[in-house]
């Protein structure tokens, strides 16, 4: 899977609630969660997210919260991948779980900028960033989890598990 | 296996025991059995969708899933009341055995082990990021999303990664008024918000055979603060004494082996540690209180699944009897469940509280999150015994929350700016 977006850079542990304030939590709907997607955080974000769908950031994305609405309204806002330093744990998992690729690569979290031209493949394990001319390799996924990925999420994986 | 990898840690014995093996290894991808599955308001309703997409007509085990719904709760609005609605039909078609209606619920992280639903040596997932907290009765206990809890209702299993351990070994004595929020707050501002990330955090050392139950569910419950997937203390006398009234003692005892390696280990000497406060907007931005107390208060907290427990009302009463608290702010209390909301009563607190000028609130996780029941104004400043003081944590984005324990926050109850208690009593 080729993935060619442009970045939205964020710095270190962003939280939950800037992701999605808990206000917003009396709701599961997906499109209402992402109309308040990173609200805490940047006004600017719903205009931004138009034209730019992978987002950047530092250490510790999405630390904070369980909340699946999180990775939820930023998938649902139409970013296709998210690239940092280091995610917190939970985020991580909840994000694989509903087929949001999460890569964990400082070295291109700190070399990529705001607005960069991105191209990202998950099979080959490789980030390009065409504005600035350089490839970072990926350390690839346990098997396990790509396997999850592959599926489309975690549910699809179960469901396949249980037919056999 | 080399002689120093098949030494295992308590968090690896219980991922292992869940899987039915004798050893795993960090790093290892596991898929393990569950004894507990919770969820609450705001993250069971999405798993309910994504347990009906999977196709299994019944949950796993109608005993060992558990719904509280706790954070909007009494409803806040009305689509607070369809999440809360949508969550009973669910538990009453599957005939969930531990669901607690408002009236019989408190807190999650305060009920469950109030109740004697989570035991040591248990391996418990909760989409709740503190669902950690139950690392202090000795079980492997980790907050994860929804998608995750859809899942583990439907088959009991759930995959795991084993994680590495680092240690905290804390000794000394503790200086008057410092409890387990001190401790955690300290050991946060040492390692920093990710100095546990993925990691679980073993707590022990000598001083920490003379903290209360109460403290040490505070200490387990801020693990996540620091990244930490279990905060896990040793089963002792005062686990074992707590426990007592609550189980009928069939639970399994794991203890990390004497020469496992870890992969780091923290000293900590506790006679140096002085009430601790975390200021704006990390909870590892922690300073003495007593070199913050010129700043101003608008509200305090004292409550939530960090710090709403019988010990933190006995100290909040001891500092606030025969006190008024400062005419220019709001102190909302939050007894974290119905019987300790019914306990403090009987001891005369509630009575103090209400005389000192206090709101005396029903359990809910409330203003924690700035869902309701003391949402926080542009530029307001509240000091609150809760968990998190992220950017607009408890209401406008532009407010802030300073996190400290229960003698901080009476003491700046009264005082109406930040506060120790020998300022006050």
């Amino acid at each position: 899977m080729i993935i060619k977006e442009r970045a939205i850079k964020y710095g270190d542990n962003v939280d939950t609630d800037v992701i999605i304030p808990a206000r917003y939590l009396n709701t599961s709907d997906d499109r209402e969660l992402a109309s308040h997607c990173f609200e805490g955080l940047d006004n600017d974000f719903r205009d931004k997210v138009k034209e730019r769908r992978i987002i950047i950031a530092g250490n510790n994305f999405g630390c904070g919260s369980s909340r699946e609405h999180a990775p939820l309204s930023i998938k649902t806002s139409g970013v296709k991948a998210i690239i940092a330093a280091s995610f917190s744990r939970i985020f991580f998992r909840n994000s694989i779980n509903i087929g949001l690729p999460v890569i964990s690569s400082k070295e291109a979290a700190d070399f990529i900028q705001d607005g960069d031209e991105l191209e990202l493949d998950l099979s080959s394990g490789k980030i390009k960033d065409i504005t600035r001319d350089k490839v970072f390799e990926i350390n690839p996924l346990p098997e396990f989890i790509q396997s999850i990925i592959k599926s489309g999420g975690y549910i699809n994986f179960v469901k396949e598990g249980l037919k056999k | 296996m080399n002689d120093k990898t098949k030494f295992q840690t308590m968090a690896q014995k219980i991922l292992g025991y869940h899987c039915g093996r004798d050893h795993v290894s960090e790093g290892e991808i596991v898929n393990a059995g569950v004894d507990i599955v919770l969820g609450n308001d705001i993250t069971l309703p999405i798993a309910i969708e994504e347990f009906n997409k999977i196709g299994t007509e019944r949950v796993f085990d109608k005993e060992k899933v558990v719904v509280v719904p706790d954070h909007f709760t009494p409803n806040k609005d009305i689509k607070s009341a369809q999440q809360c609605k949508f969550m009973r039909e669910f538990a009453k078609k599957q005939e969930i055995k531990n669901y607690f209606e408002i009236g019989r619920m408190g807190i999650e992280h305060a009920l469950l082990p109030e109740l004697g639903l989570v035991l040591p040596g248990n391996l418990i997932v909760g989409a709740d990021s503190h669902t950690c907290t139950y690392g202090a009765l000795g079980a492997a206990s980790t907050g994860v999303g929804s998608t995750d809890v859809a899942v583990a209702m439907a088959t009991g299993k759930l995959w795991f990664m084993v994680p590495g351990t680092i240690k905290f070994i804390y000794s000394g004595n503790f200086k008057k008024w410092i409890t387990g929020k001190d401790l955690i707050l300290h050991t946060i501002g040492l390692i920093g918000v990710e100095g546990a990330l993925y990691k679980s955090m073993e707590f022990s050392g000598p001083a920490v055979s003379k903290l209360s139950m109460d403290s040490r569910f505070t200490m387990s419950n801020m693990a996540i603060e620091a990244g930490g997937k279990f905060g896990i203390f040793e089963v002792d006398k005062i686990t074992e004494e707590y426990l007592k009234s609550r189980s009928d003692g069939n639970y399994k005892i794991f203890r990390s082996d004497p020469d496992v390696e870890y992969e780091k280990v923290y000293e900590i000497n506790c006679s140096d540690i002085k009430l601790q406060v975390a200021v704006p907007h990390l909870p590892s931005n922690t300073k003495n209180a007593e070199d913050l107390t010129d700043i101003a208060i608008d509200q305090v907290v004292i409550g939530s699944c960090t710090n709403g427990r019988m010990e933190d009302l006995k100290i909040t009463a001891e500092i606030l009897k025969g006190k008024k608290v400062d005419k220019n702010l709001r102190v909302i209390i939050i007894p974290a469940t119905q019987n300790i909301y019914l306990e403090a009563l009987k001891n005369g607190y509630i009575e103090t509280f209400i005389n000192s000028g206090c709101v005396v609130s029903t359990p809910t996780c409330g203003p924690c999150l700035g869902g309701y029941m003391g949402v926080l104004a542009e530029g307001e400043r509240a000091i609150s015994t809760t968990n998190r003081n992220f950017v607009g944590r408890m209401g406008h984005p532009k407010s802030e929350v300073y996190l400290c324990g229960p003698a901080v926050a009476a003491a700046s109850a009264i005082a109406g700016r930040i506060a120790t208690p020998e300022e006050v009593i």
